[in-house]
């Protein structure tokens, strides 16, 4: 259920700009690696190119090599809407398909899979729910609208909804960015179980977050506004956060810097 | 106190030249403040010292609310008008009728005694608009999607512009070209269908010509801009999110269409639909010209013939006298209430799923 992404020379364009150069990282799987990194340093649009996200804005393209389990993502003969089933991704603003009542949310990804049988799909989406720590919240209204939810529900629903396909990897693109304290606490603690069975890999702005989250972190930086962003350091957490080898990263991590 | 008790209300309440310079030349509150001592208000600050200021009995707010009201009302005073006159032409000649107005299949309000029915021409009506969204609405929807989701930038915008110009084409020449040009392709269609589908009722014999078939589809070429255009809009709003959302759980473009643009949209379109309807259903001159003209109720689309309400009037006003003009006002009403039942019929479809469109918004 866990797979190892691999990363060799990512090199990812916006038309004629280069948002990221030469990024070579391996993330292990069952584990939670953080992107930590300034505004505009390319943290996100490198995890944008992991599931093909990146080409769905016009003119974007990726160059290099990005394998998971040593399977190419990027190959011609790679169906895209594949390589997206198997790995998923959350978004920074909750963004529950606002039509959809809270149980069709959790298994709009199983639908788009042809699963059509209902016991299967109310099997699947208790089950979803119940590992993004939702279920008793919402099991009484499951027909009603995901929008109607809190914030930090609706980010719960959507990474249920991510995690109702079973993919093999879960991106997170800053999911506690737009919610409150205990909510993103609870979105933390959910990190923490799920890395038993998917390799997670997380962009965050909040430094303490990556600190308390993730095993391995990847510090991102650009040189000046119009610079590609570069990978400066990738490491155990741990080690970034107390004794980081490039004098960079320990500016950032220090707040002397971005 | 001051000299009305407006600016009085003001002036006790502390007003300074700052707070009210949006209503009057500061120089004016400037003496009306000197006048009554502004007492305990020595800084006179924003939000400084003495009592909060009281509401104003008077001010652009209010005149702006009062302003929009009057537009409002505007609107059901005309309708009531309308409602008023109709009524008011049209009683006179309902009473002169001899014939049934709902059942009798004819239309001779001049003769004497006059005898005139309205169900042929609202069958027409119906009929033929209804005909006209089944061709236009699919079609539109797809030109739709096109030009939101699928074309370049560059040519969506500029085929988006070419829709729109189809839209300002004056209906009389729609009617023309329908009359003069397409009647011709429309009668080879016509006895095809009926040769190979004549076992569907609604393809029966001939003569072809000016049919059902024939308006419906001029019709629906001229509501296809209208609903394309609306229904473009509505679509190009999806929040990039939704989409995006369901890219990631590996949709393809028309599963994300599925799943994220077309049930967001699906209010607007249904919006755009009714607008549509409307269109078709008031359409006048393109039907004069190109309906058969006839009285008689019958589901064969394909033999010349048919007639709406609005054709019906531009087609006998000149000729009718005061009866005639009343009869075909009464046709006006009833023309009037059928747009007004599927209004409602569009408002009651929209509203029963508002707990999810709300929270779309």
């Amino acid at each position: 259920m866990a797979k190892r992404v691999e990363a060799a020379n990512v090199t990812a364009y916006y038309g004629g700009f280069k948002a990221i150069e030469n990024i070579n990282l391996t993330v292990e799987p069952k584990t939670v690696t953080a992107l930590i990194g300034p505004s505009g340093c390319g943290k996100s649009t490198f995890l944008r190119s992991i599931n093909r996200m990146h080409e769905v804005l016009p003119g974007a393209r990726v160059e290099g090599n990005l394998t998971i389990d040593g399977q190419d993502v990027y190959d011609r003969d790679v169906d895209v809407t594949a390589v997206r089933r198997m790995i998923g991704m959350v978004f920074q603003r909750p963004n529950p398909f606002p039509t959809m009542s809270i149980f069709d949310n959790v298994v709009a990804g199983l639908r788009l899979n042809g699963v059509r049988r209902k016991s299967i799909l109310e099997e699947a989406a208790e089950k979803a729910l119940r590992s993004a720590n939702l279920w008793d919240e919402v099991k009484d209204r499951l027909g009603k609208p995901g929008a109607g939810l809190s914030g930090g529900q609706q980010q719960r629903l959507c990474i249920a909804r991510t995690i109702a396909v079973e993919p093999q990897v879960v991106l997170m693109d800053e999911p506690c960015s737009a919610l409150d304290p205990i909510s993103t606490l609870a979105i933390e603690d959910l990190m923490f179980q799920l890395k038993d069975k998917f390799t997670i890999i997380i962009v965050t702005h909040n430094m303490q977050q990556a600190a308390r989250v993730s095993d391995r972190t990847a510090f991102f930086s650009i040189e000046k506004t119009g610079d590609p962003g570069r990978l400066i350091e990738y490491d155990n957490t741990q080690k970034i956060f107390s004794n980081p080898t490039q004098k960079k990263t320990e500016d950032y991590i220090t707040g002397r810097f971005g | 106190m001051g000299d009305t008790p407006q600016r009085s209300a003001h002036a006790g309440t502390g007003g300074t030249p700052v707070a009210t310079s949006h209503e009057r030349p500061a120089g004016a509150s400037a003496r009306v403040a000197e006048r009554s001592g502004n007492p305990g208000r020595p800084d006179g600050g924003l939000g400084g010292g003495g009592g909060l200021p009281r509401a104003r009995a008077f001010g652009a707010e209010r005149a702006f609310r009062g302003l929009t009201l009057a537009a409002g009302s505007t609107v059901l005073i005309v309708i009531a008008a309308i409602a008023i006159f109709l009524i008011a032409k049209a009683v006179p000649a309902l009473r002169a009728n001899t014939e049934s107005f709902w059942t009798f299949e004819g239309w001779f309000p001049n003769d004497n005694p006059p005898k005139f029915g309205i169900g042929a021409l609202a069958f027409g009506t119906v009929l033929s608009s209804l005909l006209a969204l089944l061709v236009a609405v699919p079609v539109a929807l797809g030109i739709a999607l096109y030009l939101s989701h699928y074309a370049p930038r560059r040519l969506g915008n500029s085929l988006g512009f070419l829709i729109d110009l189809l839209a300002a084409v004056p209906s009389v020449v729609f009617g023309l070209w329908g009359r003069d040009y397409f009647a011709g392709p429309v009668a080879d269609l016509s006895a095809w269908l009926n040769k190979y589908f004549g076992w569907i009722p609604i393809f029966g014999e001939g003569p072809y010509g000016s049919s059902i078939l024939l308006g419906s589809v001029v019709l629906a070429i001229m509501v296809l801009p209208i609903v394309t255009s609306l229904s473009r809009e509505v679509f190009r709003q999806t929040p990039t999110a939704n989409e995006e959302a369901a890219l990631a759980l590996g949709a393809t473009r028309w599963e994300m269409i599925r799943t994220a643009v077309l049930p967001y949209g699906r209010p607007g379109v249904i919006a755009a639909v009714m607008l549509g309807l409307g269109r078709a259903l008031g359409e006048t001159i393109a039907l004069a010209l190109t309906l058969g003209s006839t009285y008689a109720i019958s589901f064969n689309i394909l033999e010349a013939g048919g007639n709406s309400i609005a054709a019906n009037i531009a087609n006998r006003f000149g000729e009718a006298n005061d009866t005639g003009r009343g009869a075909l006002i009464a046709s006006g009403l009833v023309l009037f209430a059928i747009t007004l039942i599927v209004n409602i019929t569009a408002r009651a479809i929209i509203y029963r799923r508002r707990e999810f469109t709300e929270s779309a918004a």
